[in-house]
């Protein structure tokens, strides 16, 4: 085959323009990722999809495939880095699983589940964030914010509201609401937008939607993210989303 | 202060009309209201949101946010920022800003009740070899003394303008210590221009020359401007110069790949960001040498086909503006800018793009998205700028430095410029040196010259280790004081800090560690949470609660942010930690609790609140933490 690189010593086929990630994915290669979304413009934040590329690092989402080059994504190495990435958002945020509405669905902790990851590890940084439950129909919960940055993206580019940016900087980044109080219900969204479908996290919720499906019988409790994750990817190159 | 009799309509609608309601102008914009305003109220966002952006309201306080110097909340009549770094704090920087909030009455970070004044910490300011440093209202003050703390608290109290303080006060200094070859004497300005356009006329077509000017120069090189391009970038390729900003990569690859790369125009940007901690050689070849600089960009301009050059300079140096602002106004009038240079076909200009307290935007991609008024994050790593830079087209990004070494070679040509310095690091460097030494300030070497000689020409005693390029360099032992400072062994940007023996190297890593983290964008996982977990664990380790566990959680942590980060500030990061836990490593054993794991929180203190709640002082409401630690 002309266009192929390897992965974990398996070879891949590419076509030009596709990205690591998207080649993996294709053929049926499991990559972590938090803040990508294949729908979407990659944004390469989350460094979850970290790979080597001929013994360099990147980040798959963003990383152009080419040509007979060594790539590395399942290793003991890289996963141990991830595992030490979702235990920094662990404990960066206020993530309650035992009590969250995401729980089952929730990307964030079923990636955790799918690397092995025990315990929080570090320190928790408790910070203070404040809610937005002032809308009739969607809540954000900023504790649980990843800050992936994907409805920002979403609300943006798709729904072309932009409601969502990201302020500050560093460890004091929060998201925060287009409108004249900065809160949900003096602002645009809606139920219907793209950027309501896209928070990874139990981050941005619709109301009264709670527990429709019971706990334990939710996508991540029934199968590991990989291979849920994979199949819908599949599914959508069919033209089926799930 | 006028101003303040001005609504805040009146004072930022002009402003949004000069910019033309450009959105590529916000943190231009912004900038200016400040300035006048000392803040950006809610009112003036809701106004440049509606204008720029029509409805979306929410890139304003985005943008605002991430700049430091910007601010929602009014800051003051008076507003002063200490510069923070290493270098300022052994010169007594803080005992000078208790000193000053103490006569002003106020708290650090926080406005006096009477909204007059407020004093804040901010990184380096540039002026390292002048410490320790402050900004007022934007105008730089160095060289602070108790002396000069009394005055300016005076004529603070005294309402006294700022326009109006001795004039004293805010003479910055160049401290210009050794000359070499390349900035002995400074070029004549044209002359490298002239050079340019001298090698179009040395090919068989002639330059336009101003009474035949009229059509404009097609691809079919008439002019013989495109020979003449080929022959600069040629010397260029001989010159061997590479990237001052302390990554070295070769100029010339990258001005020949902007050229070639498809664009509908080109861009030749210059970086004077200047935020890494010690380092201030911009500033100093600003101030003296601006042409030569602006001379560079042009001959880039020249050779990648490119109408407009942007400097994009930190607000730390806003006292410079009108400095700069004459050279570029002068240029033009001397026809050195503008349309048909030098009576040639070839037209240029340079605008200035001013930065607001952001390190991170010395990162070559995020210093595109501040040009566009956006929050300086770093973009995603492909393509490279010379492909999709400046409004998506080819751009190349050069350091100041860089550019100035570019005028010269094209005045004295490429070989004249490669027979200096290595056969890997061709040319001189400028280098900032700070700390403890008897001659602080510019040392021009050839590369490849000696850390100790740097020392012994500075006047350097009982060193004990010195930082070089700045917190994401390299911190050197006297041990390898003969290695030398060329991209081939200890590579950097040109900072030196010294520091003697007395100095503490723990209080140095720690400065470094809480400068990382408050220059963090945020953008990707490791950077952002990983560099407050490195300061929380060096808080620990300051109050005598670390463990050999922690030296472990360092290594995790440094080597997560080294190969995970999205960008050179988290990739560099935790340089200072490995080579602190290398070389330095008696600065954590003297402080290690215990070998084994100490819990970062104290469970004595934590019983305190149910103390409280249920009145108990006995003994048994106590835990003696002392006893719990083991024996080793």
């Amino acid at each position: 085959m002309e266009n192929t690189f390897s992965l974990d010593g398996k070879e891949i086929p590419f076509e030009p323009g596709q990205t690591v990630w998207d080649a993996a994915m294709a053929a049926g290669v499991y990559i972590p990722h938090l803040c990508h979304n294949p729908d979407y413009e990659p944004h390469s934040s989350c460094r979850l999809c970290t790979i080597t590329v001929n013994g360099r690092p990147f980040a798959a989402c963003t990383q152009p495939a080419v040509a007979d080059q060594l790539v590395h994504n399942n290793t003991p190495e890289l996963n141990a880095m991830r595992r030490t990435i979702l235990q920094m958002l662990f404990v960066e945020g206020n993530h309650y699983c035992p009590s969250c509405e995401k729980s089952g669905n929730c990307k964030l902790q079923s990636s955790a589940y799918d690397l092995g990851m025990q315990d929080n590890h570090f320190p928790q940084l408790f910070p203070h964030r404040e809610p937005d439950s002032s809308h009739p129909d969607v809540i954000l919960d900023r504790d649980r914010c990843i800050l992936c940055g994907l409805c920002v993206r979403v609300s943006r580019d798709v729904d072309k509201k932009s409601i969502f940016a990201i302020a500050n900087r560093g460890i004091k980044s929060e998201l925060i609401v287009n409108s004249p109080s900065g809160k949900l219900v003096d602002s645009k969204v809606s139920v219907d937008d793209e950027a309501m479908k896209v928070c990874p996290v139990g981050s941005l919720m619709i109301k009264r939607k709670g527990f429709e499906v019971p706990i334990g019988q939710r996508d991540y409790d029934k199968e590991p993210i990989s291979v849920v994750s994979l199949r819908q990817f599949q599914g959508r190159k069919e033209g089926r989303h799930e | 202060m006028s101003s303040t009799k001005l609504s805040h309509l009146e004072v930022v609608r002009p402003i949004v009309e000069k910019y033309a309601k450009d959105p590529n102008a916000l943190l231009q914009i912004l900038i200016e209201v400040q300035e006048i305003l000392h803040c950006v109220p809610k009112d003036v966002q809701d106004y440049i949101s509606k204008e720029l952006f029509g409805k979306s309201r929410v890139r304003v306080p985005a943008v605002i946010s991430f700049y430091s110097f910007l601010s929602e909340q009014y800051l003051g009549e008076y507003v002063v920022h200490f510069a923070d770094n290493i270098i300022e704090q052994m010169l007594g920087n803080r005992e000078l800003a208790a000193r000053l909030c103490s006569k002003l009455g106020v708290k650090i970070g926080k406005v006096r009740n009477d909204g007059r004044v407020s004093v804040h910490f901010t990184s380096c300011i540039g002026m390292s070899d002048q410490a320790p440093a402050i900004l007022v209202n934007g105008r730089t003050i160095p060289k602070l003394t108790p002396e000069k703390v009394d005055v300016i608290a005076q004529s603070i109290t005294a309402q006294m303008p700022v326009e109006r303080w001795p004039e004293s006060l805010f003479v910055v200094e160049d401290n210009i210590r050794r000359s070499d070859v390349l900035f002995r004497r400074k070029i004549e300005p044209g002359s490298a221009i002239k050079a340019c356009l001298d090698r179009a006329k040395a090919a068989h077509a002639p330059v336009a020359l101003d009474e035949q000017l009229s059509p404009l120069p097609s691809d079919s090189d008439k002019t013989g401007l495109d020979h003449a391009a080929q022959e600069t970038l040629a010397e260029m390729y001989r010159s061997d110069l590479r990237g001052r900003g302390g990554a070295g990569f070769k100029a010339a690859i990258k001005w020949e790949t902007a050229r070639d790369k498809k664009g509908s125009s080109r861009y030749v940007l210059c970086n004077a960001d200047e935020g890494e901690p010690g380092t201030f050689k911009d500033r100093v070849l600003l101030q003296n040498y601006a042409d030569m600089v602006f001379e560079g960009m042009t001959v880039c301009g020249f050779t990648i086909k490119a109408k407009l050059g942007i400097l994009y300079i930190r607000g730390e140096y806003r006292y410079m503006k009108e400095h700069l602002d004459a050279v570029l106004q002068k240029r033009r009038e001397q026809n050195l800018l503008g349309e048909h240079i030098l009576g040639s076909p070839f037209s240029f200009d340079i605008k200035i793009h001013w930065g607001a307290g952001a390190y991170v935007c010395g990162m070559e991609t995020a210093m595109i998205e501040s040009i566009e008024g956006k929050r300086g994050s770093p973009r995603k790593r492909w393509p490279l700028p010379v492909e999709w830079g400046y409004k998506g087209q080819p751009t190349v990004v050069n350091n100041v430095e860089t550019y100035a070494g570019a005028a010269i070679v094209a005045v004295r040509g490429g070989s004249w410029f490669a027979q200096h310095g290595t056969m890997q690091s061709t040319g001189t460097k400028l280098f900032c040196v700070s700390g403890d030494c008897e001659r602080p300030g510019i040392y021009e070497y050839p590369f490849g010259v000696s850390i100790r000689e740097v020392l012994r020409d500075c006047g350097a005693r009982n060193t004990q280790a010195v930082q070089i390029s700045g917190p994401s360099g390299m911190m050197l032992p006297e041990s390898e004081f003969d290695r030398l400072l060329a991209f081939e062994d200890v590579p950097s940007v040109g900072t030196v800090m010294i520091f003697d023996k007395s100095r503490d190297m723990f209080d140095v890593l720690h400065n470094f560690a809480k400068f990382f983290q408050h220059e963090s964008c945020g953008l990707c996982t490791p950077c952002r949470v990983g560099t407050t977990l490195l300061v929380n664990i060096l808080d620990k380790f300051k109050k005598g609660q670390g463990s050999a566990l922690d030296l472990e959680e360092i290594k995790n942590i440094s080597q997560l942010l080294k190969t995970f980060s999205h960008c050179g500030l988290g990739q560099t990061a935790q340089a200072p930690f490995m080579d602190a836990l290398q070389k330095f490593r008696p600065i954590f054993d003297k402080r290690l609790k215990s070998k084994e794991f100490i819990p970062a929180f104290s469970l004595n203190a934590a019983l305190e609140e149910a103390r409280q709640l249920t009145g108990r002082t006995d003994p048994g409401a106590f835990i003696h933490e002392d006893i719990a630690e083991p024996a080793h």
